[in-house]
């Protein structure tokens, strides 16, 4: 059992998680005839609390409360992994990531996340209105407009072989490299790192 | 109504049956290995999705990918085996029909990404991960999302 959880503790490789990530789709085709799909939970959370009569709201969201629970347990199992099955070394960021990163101002490597941007102190500066803020707005505002997210057109869409889902996954990459390579840059400065 | 019409929704419901009490309670434990994966994965990992798009890991390529061809060869086995729900329903496949806001919203969502370093998946399990501060981001996302549907007819599509 000890060996067990040392051997679940390490990080996973791309090869193991991938496949499991995959396996999801048959998973709720079969348990549920459910298409899988995340973003549209943001929709659902909307028609359940704020509708204000706009008919992109107005349906019956508890009949997708499945897709309210999935997101649920999504949270449950961070929580799991983050405190019973955490990896007890640091994390293994690449040497160009890190240089890439030191040059932009960042110098904390330590943690899955850059913690000098990931804590409440940074909310009401300008960098959480970027990091937080700014980027929520966007990830929301995008994949509802592109009518969905990672897993409902890279991995849903693409897996069922529908060639719209492959320009939107297209298109996902071609703003994360805009983002990455012309605009993140100019931005941190802006916000004071 | 009784399904949400609207083509926009990738993630249509598409049972007959009536999901109720414990049998909902599947949805959290799929949800709940997917949440555990992302983390022990490092998906949820900012730094992660800067190596993605910096070209300097193969790391998240092959999750996306692996997960993809796990997908497909899952549905072509769906397909040509005409393999039923546990409900024994007709396992229907959602139809997605191209419109700009693939590339717009696409390309928009692409920027969030990069920011944020989370699709709407990870956003979850980094919050339950303890990164409490991440509810803010959700809450931007939910804002995102209202604004989308309260002005939809003026965006092009």
């Amino acid at each position: 059992m000890n060996q067990f959880i040392e051997w679940i503790s390490q990080p996973w490789p791309w090869y193991v998680a991938g496949p499991m990530i995959g396996l999801t789709v048959p998973a709720l085709l079969i348990l549920g005839n459910k298409a899988f799909g995340i973003s549209s939970s943001l929709r659902h959370l909307c028609a359940a609390c704020v509708p204000a009569g706009i008919p992109f709201f107005t349906y019956d969201w508890k009949k997708e409360i499945w897709n309210l629970l999935f997101v649920l347990g999504t949270a449950i199992g961070g929580f799991i992994a983050m405190n019973f099955l955490a990896n007890p070394d640091t994390i293994v960021i690449s040497e160009a990531t890190q240089a890439d990163l030191k040059a932009l101002g960042l110098t904390n490597f330590s943690d899955l996340m850059p913690l000098e941007i990931f804590n409440w102190d940074t909310v009401f500066t300008g960098k959480g209105i970027l990091f937080f803020v700014i980027g929520g707005f966007l990830v929301g505002f995008g994949t509802r407009y592109a009518g969905g997210c990672t897993s409902g057109h890279a991995i849903m869409g693409i897996s069922s072989l529908q060639w719209p889902s492959l320009v939107a996954t297209i298109f996902f990459m071609v703003g994360g490299f805009f983002m990455t390579h012309v605009l993140l840059a100019p931005l941190m400065k802006l916000v004071g790192f | 109504m009784d399904s949400i019409a609207d083509p926009n929704c990738v993630a249509p419901n598409s049972s007959q049956t009536k999901d109720k009490g414990l049998a909902l309670l599947k949805y959290v434990l799929i949800g709940l290995v997917f949440g555990i994966i992302f983390v022990k994965a490092e998906i949820i990992s900012w730094f992660r999705i800067q190596e993605m798009f910096r070209l300097q890991s193969f790391h998240m390529f092959g999750v996306i990918g692996s997960a993809i061809v796990t997908g497909i060869i899952s549905i072509q086995l769906i397909k040509r085996l005409n393999i039923k729900s546990i409900q024994g329903e007709a396992i229907i496949i959602p139809t997605k029909e191209f419109k700009k806001g693939q590339m717009i919203g696409g390309f928009i969502f692409g920027l969030g990404w990069a920011i944020t370093g989370a699709c709407p998946g990870p956003l979850f399990a980094q919050i339950g991960s303890g990164y409490s501060v991440v509810l803010v981001t959700l809450v931007a996302a939910l804002a995102g999302t209202w604004v989308y549907g309260r002005f939809e007819k003026y965006f092009p599509n």
